[in-house]
């Protein structure tokens, strides 16, 4: 289990979601969330396949507009800000996704070059090649540099994907299932590198996953999205210790069978 | 029932036609305005026009000798061998060059194009430039649609060279015709306007391959299937809307000709 981080600032929200309602055509898949992300905190969310724990994410980073109800990312509401006020929200939003979305054409370098080239067009040779060495050495891949993401690990290309988001030196990171498809020696490293990007960057964290080992090892309030809404939050114990089917069965499928 | 299925089929219809509306009103709006991805169009253009030399220089040069041996029996039986090179020179230079090099990048480049998107959207690679305040519309789309637009004039040209030399080919090696007399006959068939209407068309073939491509990989569905229906898609869509655009074109030439 995790020991609570003691850089939250519980008096500062870094995300507030208040009645979040999203439908795909007649398929209701958020019935009125409601979530608050404070500073400094790792907060994972827990549901099954297709309960919207993407489809969360995707708004509170702009990819997705809500139908209705209120997303405040660092004291900006994302619906209803100008397109260009949304790109500089975005560089303070790190997105670690699935399947980690490396740009297949490029080697690992241009892969951690490209967000920063374009959003600080002022900096010397020099500069970048300390920042991706820095963020390589953070994920601890300082030698697959000149690699291309074909010859990485399912493993590596996460850590790599995780870099290229750090690059921008964010204040929100958002993982969309970081542990998918991995051996569960290469989880428990990811696991530690989450760990350790609260520790060193200071980011406030959501991190969406059905895996409650990960769960268990990252997250310090766990919230679990059930029906469209959130029915239990609370510490890991917290969240278990209830009578609730759904949440029981996740549970034992996890740990037990 | 069936006319809860026309309504929704009509209003499928309205929405593609006012995505593909929107798709290409923003070309015309982000070509514009900064930042410009120099790197990328140089990169595209390199992509679309370098490395198509290869399979233009061969298909060109091959079409100019079969076209000159298949007009050849028919020139003949009147005795008037010696108008093949005027004959092969407006035939390659109005319809042959413009439409081979169209058809062949549009299975070559356009293909590539809505496979590379298709795949990007797949694997969540367009909506990770999205969520690092890079514009994924300029960076792929503007720089492709730019690099097929103004490289496949030039492929064009290339064509309309290789074709001649293998029309001359033929034709020396049929009529032992020689290459000044070859080229001063083919010179004399054609007229500014058909250079002129050649590489006009040849802009428009070239917007069209790279928009269709890029809309089809953009706009492809989830999963590895939507790819291979977007590479395939890309090209069937892309010639149809050649061989529209070159039907008109010939009415619009024909009525500046007629002027």
């Amino acid at each position: 289990m995790k020991k609570a981080s003691p850089n939250i600032d519980y008096n500062q929200k870094a995300i507030s979601i208040k009645g979040l309602q999203k439908s795909f055509d007649e398929f209701d898949v958020l019935k009125g969330v409601d979530l608050d992300l404070y500073k400094g905190e790792n907060l994972v969310v827990l549901g099954r396949s297709g309960t919207g724990k993407s489809v969360l994410i995707k708004i509170i980073s702009g990819l997705l507009k809500p139908d209705e109800g209120y997303v405040n990312v660092l004291g900006q509401e994302v619906d209803k800000i100008s397109p260009k006020e949304l790109d500089k929200l975005r560089l303070k939003i790190g997105f670690s996704f699935q399947n980690s979305a490396l740009y297949d054409s490029m080697t690992v370098r241009e892969n951690l070059e490209f967000p920063l080239v374009r959003n600080s067009r002022n900096l010397t040779r020099k500069e970048i090649d300390n920042l991706v060495e820095t963020v390589l050495d953070a994920v601890g891949l300082s030698q697959a540099i000149n690699q291309m993401p074909s010859e990485l690990s399912g493993g590596q290309r996460k850590r790599i994907g995780i870099a290229r988001t750090l690059i921008l030196r964010p204040e929100i990171m958002l993982y969309d299932e970081p542990t998918a498809g991995l051996d569960p020696i290469t989880c428990i490293d990811i696991n530690n590198l989450i760990n350790e990007v609260q520790r060193r960057f200071n980011t406030s964290s959501i991190i969406i996953t059905h895996d409650l080992t990960c769960a268990r090892a990252v997250g310090d309030r766990i919230a679990m999205l059930l029906d469209g809404q959130f029915q239990h939050e609370g510490t890991f114990d917290e969240v278990f210790a209830t009578d609730d089917e759904r949440a029981q069965a996740f549970y034992n499928y996890n740990f037990i069978d | 029932m069936r006319k809860y299925v026309v309504t929704r089929r009509l209003d499928r219809l309205f929405i593609e036609l006012y995505r593909i509306y929107n798709f290409v009103a923003r070309f015309f709006k982000e070509v514009f305005l900064p930042p410009y991805e120099f790197k990328e169009i140089m990169n595209q253009c390199y992509e679309v026009g370098v490395r198509s030399l290869p399979l233009i220089a061969l298909t060109g040069f091959i079409i100019g000798i079969v076209f000159t041996n298949q007009s050849r029996p028919s020139l003949s039986e009147f005795g008037a061998t010696s108008w093949l090179p005027a004959l092969i020179s407006i035939a390659i230079v109005r319809a042959l060059a413009p439409l081979v090099t169209a058809i062949i990048t549009a299975g070559r480049v356009g293909s590539s194009i809505g496979a590379e998107l298709g795949s990007m959207k797949v694997t969540e690679q367009i909506d990770a430039m999205e969520v690092s305040a890079t514009n994924p519309y300029k960076f792929l789309v503007v720089s492709r649609v730019l690099a097929t637009t103004f490289m496949i004039p030039s492929l064009m040209m290339f064509t309309i060279l290789v074709s001649l030399l293998g029309g001359y080919v033929n034709v020396h090696q049929n009529e032992q015709t020689s290459f000044t007399s070859y080229f001063v006959q083919v010179f004399d068939a054609i007229t500014f306007l058909d250079i002129f209407s050649s590489l006009a068309k040849s802009f428009v073939f070239g917007f069209t391959i790279g928009m269709v491509g890029c809309y089809k990989g953009y706009h492809s569905s989830k999963g590895t299937e939507g790819v291979g229906k977007a590479a395939n898609s890309s090209v069937v869509t892309a010639m149809f809307l050649v061989f529209i655009e070159e039907l008109l074109a010939l009415q619009i030439i024909n009525a500046i000709r007629a002027m």
